[in-house]
């Protein structure tokens, strides 16, 4: 029998999750010296309260969890002998897996489990943004590396326009331009002097890191109160939505970035997928010489689309700053913007995709954040690497091979395609 | 409709591709621009095309001067074109490609292929094409997305349709379709130009020939000129359409390939359980249309395919599964399919490439030292025997005509002790003077009593070299024929079709 | 000869100008976000001048903490040159690791994980140096090879994962490099690691034995790791230039498939560059804890591995080229920080520097329109690979 890659990386998606439910039934299970009760707890704040927690014993959970993960991986199994999708299977799989692994983790302590998962869409909402931009970009055949830049950029611009004019609204329009500005670098050199690109956005993050920070010894230390001290974003709460348990205060408590993210996913994911200028924007990166031959004019489309593409990332960027602290901080964006690339890898080039990624991502990080306050038996240090790891895993194609748009990067012009 | 290119001029740094070339093509007519491989055709339809712009000259579409500045200009004046190497997205479906670049639209901006579905239903039916608009195109073979092509082009309303080299990628048969359609196209009133060098099609199809040569138009003819006629306009003196060759006298069995089967990374086969034999002082010629398993065959001879079963014996020695470096070392001559892809490293030096695959042999290096003195001293030897035109040999490879380039990969390969040749399509590309000078260094191994593999598509060539042929088809050798047999049957035996003996 | 100097001439003349070009605008940044000049907004002229005094008196500053200071030299005129002994102190760490991304760079990739590969270069050093106790030279011997082993291993990761997975290195070395600093910081809070009595991330100093011996006596730093240095980018130029392995290494980067076809083992040589080049940015590390830092910390790879492909960049992938770079970018790090002291410039004007002549070599279009002249060789280093490439 002869397997379509898909059904390869579904057959290889399959056994991997089975392997991992094993080894969760062993080592969170069948390893854990001392059990203690766990508790997870439901409630938040002022949401209607269906459940307030729960608690159970600790390796009873992971021994569950575990089995539970081992059964969805029959399921799945079977899933994919009918030649049918494994997607829901896998969220599945993987939500017992975590929740074992929760158990393991987190024995003898509490665990806020709705604060956990408010605090994981947080961290991902930058994470999100940046992706996005990497969609845009990369889709369009231009390698964006400088995601971190764009969202650096646009940070600062946002928290000093925001400090400056003492109004979020103000930080919030000034913010895309920033990240629109970084683009149009990008877009230049990458575009118009072909000029590698990954090396480009190498440079362009250096150029931003190196002006962000001499822009703030310069001014926004000496000078706090003018330049860094910009006002928050207030959280808007939708009426009754934001009421539900555990889904409301996660999803419809939050901020407009957060209301504008779920707005920019979905229209680029149908954008791309159901319109024309997604065909178009998917065509330059695949074949751009056969889009310029029906008439598609490859560098102004890939042009506009990075530009797009640092409007969104400038969102992002605009969250580190007047979406959550205000003050802007020296390199703040921390990395951000190559998880948000790892999160596009991870995705495979997937809006979606990507956005489940950088969930996940996002989830790891505050998963830490509170473990390494509690107190857990891995050292918070590994739990951090879990972003980098995965993604290496991921190009190396131990889960099926990721593949790039096959124009990524590679700059076009007509007089050398001919 | 009619279209005029007048006094059209390209330049590309110091290469002149288009030199004051002036053209009528009328309305109705198929027109053949003939011409030898780098004359300037392809450059002069892309600049019809809108895809080049040209340094001096104007294009006039009925009477009428119009100016092309992109495909899009061309389409809008009624201009389509075939490419040589297809436009069309691998991962899109055919109403996709097809719909691309003018397509239309709901509410939303979201897209509407129900339209073009029916219209590709449309066509397919009148031209009997078989072609199903939700297909992804990379699943179709390439007969099937030459047709899409088509489609588009008529879908566009092309009044006038460019076919640029359309038959390179065809079995004999297929190409006696196409030109089936052009005639039918042509009596629909659309006009053809035709772009190629075979000298048989352009009898077939033409009204008319213009004859391109070092981009410029030195002639044009009638189909009822003779092909010697042809060839010397098309060449510029006389050319031997056959070779003076030897009987040959096979010796001992140099190359033995035993149930040979050649997978892809998915475990899909490419070559099925080949046998096949190549003795000293033959050639055999695999003959087959592109992308039946020929290049995957060679690059097995090579140890460049990693999944691969069975046995292959350089001089009664096994060497299948070992390295690439222990089959070069055993004997085996290599000259891959591309020169520019895995020939040759472009950036590097003549010198530096004539010792690719000897560069850790005496007297070039030895162990971790090498001596660029001595390999410069012998590139100066091989630039003399292979007759290889150049300044120097310290200037880049990049620097050297196509026909040079493939002489470096002669020089490289027969330079060091031989015992098979294999060559993968080793004259695609080349101007009609480097295709004489391989085929006589092919035949000149064959009588030094090497044994030579050649893998080629073109039927003149194999007819011209071969002591036996070999057809591949789906993987397969499903023929070992002696060179005396028919054009018609190889054709045939290439299609897959294997006659019954009698 | 005077052909050759052409030559040279030729192939400085684009980095000269780019630099100079970056200089400007650096200068531009340092008036014109000075709050007294802003303040002279009103009118233009005083603006001017204001801003051309402030901009010439912060690379005035540069220039003292980077090669010569008057002000030191009232005891001693030898201490003037303090400044210069720093400039060869962070050039040398510099000089190696931006040699392991030229040597990638040469074999067609992209190593940004030389950070990473540092970070673990400093760890094996570090742990020699404080571990053991071994006789003079034998110990900085172990503990320089030690650094080899580790950083080599790292790096070898990378090409390995390439050769075997087609996995891109530069999303590799992206994510690794991270890992490596994750790994640094929990290994700073074991008890093997952590200085006694310190609750701070940073190791105990190395012993007096695995200390690199100083050059010009113990008022300047500047000691054998530049020496190191310089024979290790001789080394590499002859590699490259006149081996095997070297024209391997070339024949790889420049076109793959066809080295596959000459019968190279492309896996083997993918992984043995970045083995070389792991080891290269791990040497650097090496020499930073036993030549000048002695103690490893949280923050010892500062920003090495990224400058060093900054350095390699403008030394356009060329040994001596990046010995160059590497001195020029040491001395501007050396002065920037006279600089912040001195004046309020912020040393991160000098990233800005970096970035800017970067940018303005891979786009000479750019710099020749500038400087309105033809002829500046204009090929460039940074042809554009995709991801699939």
């Amino acid at each position: 029998m002869n397997l379509t890659p898909i059904q390869l990386r579904r057959r290889r998606g399959v056994f991997s999750m089975a392997i991992l439910s094993l080894a969760s039934l062993i080592g969170f299970g069948f390893l854990q010296k001392n059990t203690a009760p766990v508790t997870f707890r439901f409630v938040l704040e002022k949401e209607w309260v269906a459940i307030h927690e729960w608690t159970l014993d600790s390796r009873s959970g992971s021994y569950g969890f575990s089995a539970a993960a081992l059964l969805i991986s029959l399921w799945a199994f079977f899933q994919f002998r009918r030649d049918k999708k494994v997607h829901v299977q896998s969220a599945l799989g993987g939500f017992s897996l975590l929740m074992a692994f929760m158990c393991w983790a987190a024995s003898g302590k509490m665990i806020p489990f709705t604060g956990l998962l408010q605090g994981a869409l947080l961290l991902s909402v930058p994470l999100i943004f940046g992706s996005m931009a990497g969609v845009l970009c990369e889709r369009s055949g231009v390698i964006n590396i400088a995601i971190e830049g764009q969202l650096l950029a646009s940070a600062f611009a946002a928290g000093v326009v925001a400090s400056l004019t003492k109004n979020t609204t103000w930080g919030l329009l000034v913010a895309p331009l920033a990240g629109a500005l970084i683009s149009l670098i990008l877009a230049t050199f990458a575009i118009k002097f072909s000029i590698d690109q990954v090396i480009l956005g190498f440079v362009i993050n250096v150029l931003v890191i190196g002006m962000t920070n001499f822009l703030y010894k310069k001014l926004l230390i000496p000078y706090q109160n003018t330049w860094n001290s910009g006002p928050i974003l207030k959280p808007i709460e939708i009426p009754l939505l934001s009421k539900i348990p555990v889904l409301g205060p996660i999803f419809f408590s939050q901020t407009i970035i957060v209301y504008l993210m779920y707005a920019i996913v979905l229209a680029i994911h149908f954008s791309l997928f159901k319109t024309k200028w997604g065909l178009r924007t998917r065509a330059i990166g695949e074949h751009p010489t056969a889009a310029d031959s029906v008439g598609i004019s490859v560098n102004s489309l890939r042009f506009k689309n990075v530009i797009i593409a640092g409007l969104v990332a400038g969102i992002g960027g605009a969250y580190f700053t007047v979406g959550a602290v205000g003050a802007f901080g020296k390199e703040m964006t921390a990395g951000k913007g190559f998880i948000a690339l790892a999160a596009l890898i991870f995705g495979r080039w997937s809006p979606l995709g990507a956005v489940m990624a950088a969930l996940l991502f996002g989830f790891a990080d505050n998963l830490q954040g509170i473990l390494s306050i509690t107190g857990t038996p891995i050292p918070s240090e590994f739990m951090l690497m879990a972003p980098y790891i995965a993604t290496i895993i991921a190009v190396t194609g131990f889960v099926g091979r990721v593949r790039a748009p096959a124009a990524d990067g590679i700059p076009y012009s007509r007089e050398s395609s001919h | 409709m009619s279209v005029e290119l007048r006094a059209i001029t390209k330049t590309f740094g110091a290469l002149v591709a288009n030199d004051a070339i002036s053209l009528r093509v009328e309305d109705g007519e198929i027109h053949a621009i003939l011409g030898e491989n780098g004359a300037g055709k392809s450059t002069l339809m892309n600049i019809l095309y809108g895809l080049l712009q040209p340094d001096s000259g104007e294009i006039s579409v009925d009477n009428k001067s119009v100016t092309i500045n992109a495909p899009s200009d061309a389409l809008a004046v009624g201009i389509g074109m075939v490419h040589q190497h297809f436009m069309l997205i691998p991962v899109f479906t055919v109403a996709e490609n097809i719909v691309l670049g003018h397509e239309k639209t709901k509410s939303l901006g979201t897209l509407d292929l129900s339209q073009a579905r029916a219209e590709i239903a449309r066509i397919s039916k009148e031209f009997n094409f078989d072609v199903d608009p939700d297909a992804v195109v990379e699943t179709l073979p390439v007969g099937i997305q030459q047709r899409v092509e088509v489609i588009r082009a008529l879908m566009y309303n092309a009044k006038v349709l460019i076919l640029d080299e359309p038959t390179a990628v065809l079995t004999p048969q297929e190409t006696d379709e196409l030109l089936t359609v052009m005639k039918r196209l042509k009596s629909q009133g659309t006009s053809i130009i035709f772009i190629t060098h075979k000298l048989r099609e352009v009898q077939a199809v033409a009204d008319r020939i213009t004859i391109i040569r070092r981009g410029k138009v030195v002639g044009t003819a009638l189909p009822s000129a003779t092909q010697e006629e042809l060839a010397t306009q098309m060449v510029g003196r006389p050319v031997v359409l056959a070779l003076n060759k030897k009987h040959p006298a096979p010796g001992r069995s140099l190359l033995a390939i035993k149930d040979l089967t050649v997978t892809d990374n998915r475990g899909v086969e490419l070559v099925k359980n080949i046998n096949l034999e190549v003795r000293a002082g033959e050639i055999v010629a695999v003959a087959g249309v592109q992308g039946n398993g020929q290049t995957e065959l060679a690059r097995a001879i090579l140890n460049l395919e990693p999944h691969c079963r069975g046995e292959i014996q350089i001089d009664g020695e096994n060497i299948l599964g070992r390295s690439v470096s222990d089959a070069i070392h055993s004997g085996v001559a290599f000259v891959p399919e591309s020169r520019e892809l895995d020939g040759l490293i472009s950036s590097f030096s003549i010198s530096e490439n004539l010792i690719l695959d000897v560069f850790d042999k005496e007297p070039y290096g030895k162990k971790l030292a090498m001596f660029p003195s001595v390999v410069r001293s012998e590139a100066e030897k091989r630039i003399q025997e292979f007759d290889i035109r150049t300044q120097s040999v310290t200037d880049p490879v990049s620097s050297l005509s196509g026909g040079n380039k493939q002489k470096v990969v002669l020089a490289r390969e027969l330079s060091r002790p031989v015992k098979v040749v294999v060559a993968s399509q080793p004259t695609r590309g080349l101007d009609v003077g480097s295709i004489e000078f391989v085929h006589e260094r092919m035949i000149a191994e064959r009588d030094a009593g090497r044994g030579v593999l050649l893998f080629s598509t073109e039927l003149d060539e194999v007819f011209a070299l071969a002591d036996r042929i070999a057809v591949m088809y789906k993987g397969e050798i499903i023929d070992i024929v002696p060179a005396t047999i028919s054009r018609s049957d190889l054709g045939l035996l290439m299609a897959g079709v294997k006659q019954v003996k009698a | 000869m005077k052909n050759r100097f052409a030559h040279f001439w030729r192939s400085v003349k684009l980095p000269l100008l780019a630099f100079t070009l970056a200089i400007l605008s650096g200068g531009l940044l340092i008036a014109f976000s000075d709050p007294k000049v802003i303040a002279l907004w009103k009118s233009p002229g005083k603006l001017l001048s204001e801003g051309f005094l402030v901009a010439i008196k912060a690379y005035e500053a540069l220039f003292q903490g980077s090669i010569f200071d008057m002000n030191l030299t009232h005891k001693r005129f030898i201490n003037g040159f303090y400044p210069l002994s720093e400039t060869f102190t962070v050039a040398a760490p510099l000089i190696l690791t931006a040699l392991s991304v030229t040597l990638a760079f040469r074999a067609g990739l992209f190593n940004i994980g030389a950070q990473g590969q540092f970070i673990f270069g400093a760890i094996g050093a570090s742990y020699v140096g404080f571990h053991f106790s071994l006789p003079p030279v034998i110990h900085i011997l172990a503990a320089i090879a030690f650094a080899l082993v580790l950083s080599g291993l790292w790096g070898g990761l990378v090409g390995l994962l390439k050769a075997r997975t087609g996995a891109h290195e530069v999303i590799v070395t992206i994510m690794l490099n991270y890992v490596a600093s994750y790994f640094l910081l929990w290994l700073l809070s074991t008890t093997t690691f952590l200085r006694k009595g310190r609750q701070d991330p940073i190791a105990p100093e190395v012993q007096e034995n695995a200390q690199l011996p100083r050059l010009a006596g113990d008022s300047f730093r500047v000691n054998f790791a530049i020496i190191i240095a310089l024979l290790v980018a001789w080394g590499i130029a002859v590699l490259l230039k006149r081996t095997t392995w070297g024209f391997q290494f070339r024949a790889v980067g420049a076109n793959t498939l066809a080295a596959k076809t000459a019968g190279m083992s492309v896996p083997f040589v993918m992984t043995s560059v970045m083995v070389i080049c792991g080891a290269l940015a791990g040497l650097g590390g090496a020499v930073q804890i036993l030549g000048s830092e002695h103690a490893l910390t949280a923050g010892a790879a500062g920003s090495f591995g990224f400058d060093a492909i900054t350095v390699a960049l403008l030394g356009r992938a060329q040994p001596v080229g990046t010995v160059l770079a590497a001195i020029l970018f040491a001395a501007l790090r050396a002065g920037g920080l006279t600089m912040q002291a001195n004046t309020t410039t912020p040393i991160d004007i000098v990233l800005v520097i970096q970035a800017l002549v970067v940018l303005f070599i891979a786009a000479p279009t750019l710099v020749r329109a500038v400087f309105r002249l033809k002829n500046v060789k204009t090929t460039s280093d940074m042809t554009a690979k995709g991801w699939n490439g």
